[in-house]
């Protein structure tokens, strides 16, 4: 999958910087706006058609063919999806222009535990986090008195539940699949990061992070005005879209591979339901693989079309997205290994659980 | 003389911060000294929680993202 080393950032800018220099207007910037969700959605409706016509008129080939339906379905899927992260991270962005990292830590603060793992969790859907900044988020949280359960909700759901994932699953799989795997995926964090509170595990923490005492830094700039959000939200798009597209391409034209080639109920006996041992294996495999969610999604819609299970899928989405192995290297500089391992372990434990919860009822 | 410093723990994001902030004080000219951080615990003293950042004769000009060259030029004028 990806090298570790790109693990770098799926970090979103953070904090709105008043512009330096008083360009595009707020009348313009609306404008803009408004035209390009006219555009959009002028475009986006007529991209199936378009697919067909490409795919059978155009180049000729013969639908329900292999190559046909492979190259339908990336001329479908790829612009499909990369439309809908535009406008999703875009919307994402504006959002984040209200909530900081540092009104989130100030916010979970004063949170006691159980109420304050809920808060994280959901915060941790909005807020903007990439991994390379775990470790001074994490500092962050814990010197400013957040519980260190409530902690681990935020460092689980920030991940693993974000809104690249939510949109590449909503283009590719429905609504559904994504609604299910938001609640679920907020669950495991809820659970998880209570149940490492309930083990009072703070004397794990490497002990020079607790005698830190945190200035409190005057953040720059005052009040972003909506121009300030809304270009925010561009730079967001530009920052975001930019870096994930490639992973987009690459993940449908696999995927599409897949869709094509592979054979229906080719995976029934592998990742079918019936196969108790694949959760567990999922989560294993995907434990150590590190690839974001962009990267992921288009391969899971294939293997789901060909007979995987949809809990056994999940598990596996969930493992390589939440628990990765850069990851940890980078929190051992503030945990101590066996606090480590507990985070793995409930985490995984966490996810099994939603792997045979869906095998079993869906 | 001004003194820059680029928090960060070394992230790609970090590498481009320390680039871009380099190349402007070179453009501009300015009597200034960038110095990477690395180290958390230093990061976290400064009160950021978010990297990379960017902190200028001890204030904080930016955090959470790579700064434009204009930016930087901006704080060093």
């Amino acid at each position: 999958m990806t090298d570790p080393k790109t693990i770098g950032c799926a970090c979103a800018t953070t904090a709105p910087m008043p512009a330096a220099k008083p360009s595009a207007g707020l009348a313009r910037l609306l404008g803009l706006g408004l035209a390009g969700l006219a555009a959009w959605y002028a475009l986006y409706s007529q991209l199936l058609a378009f697919s067909k016509y490409l795919a059978f008129d155009l180049a000729g080939l013969t639908p329900g063919s292999h190559l046909g339906e492979a190259v339908q379905f990336f001329v479908y899927d790829t612009p499909k999806v990369l439309m809908l992260l535009v406008l999703v991270v875009f919307g994402v962005g504006l959002l984040r222009s209200f909530i900081t990292v540092d009104w989130t830590r100030r916010f979970l603060a004063g949170k006691r535990e159980s109420a304050g793992n809920v808060l994280a969790a959901l915060l941790g859907v909005v807020t903007p986090f990439c991994s390379c900044s775990a470790v001074p988020l994490f500092i962050g949280f814990v010197t400013a008195g957040v519980p260190l359960g409530v902690t681990f909700s935020f460092l689980i759901s920030a991940p693993m539940v974000n809104e690249i994932a939510l949109v590449m699953l909503y283009g590719l799989l429905g609504w559904k699949i994504a609604a299910l795997y938001f609640a679920t995926g907020i669950a495991v964090a809820i659970v998880a990061g209570w149940t490492i509170g309930r083990l009072k595990m703070e004397k794990h923490i490497e002990g020079w992070v607790l005698d830190i005492r945190a200035g409190e830094a005057a953040l720059p700039g005052g009040r972003p005005t909506i121009a300030d959000r809304l270009r925010f939200g561009f730079e967001a798009v530009r920052d975001i879209v930019g870096r994930v597209w490639l992973y987009v391409v690459l993940g449908i034209a696999v995927g599409a591979g897949i869709h094509g080639y592979v054979p229906e109920g080719f995976l029934a006996g592998i990742m079918g339901k019936g196969a108790w041992w694949a959760v567990p294996v999922s989560v294993l495999i995907g434990v150590p693989m590190y690839t974001n969610a962009a990267g992921i999604i288009p391969i899971i819609d294939a293997l789901l079309g060909k007979g995987a299970a949809l809990g056994t899928v999940l598990a596996f989405m969930m493992s390589v997205i939440a628990l990765s192995f850069p990851e940890m290297v980078i929190l051992r500089k503030v945990l101590k290994p066996r606090l480590i391992a507990v985070f793995v372990g409930v985490v995984a434990a966490g996810i099994l659980l939603v792997g045979y919860l869906f095998n079993a009822i869906v | 003389m001004k003194t820059v410093k680029v928090l960060g723990p070394g992230c790609p994001k970090c590498q481009e911060t320390y680039k871009v902030v380099t190349e402007a004080v070179a453009e501009s000219g300015a009597q200034a000294q960038v110095e990477k951080v690395s180290d958390f615990a230093e990061i976290a003293k400064l009160g950021v929680f978010t990297t990379p950042a960017v902190v200028v004769d001890g204030q904080i000009k930016v955090v959470g993202k790579v700064p434009s060259k204009k930016e930087v030029l901006a704080w060093l004028a």
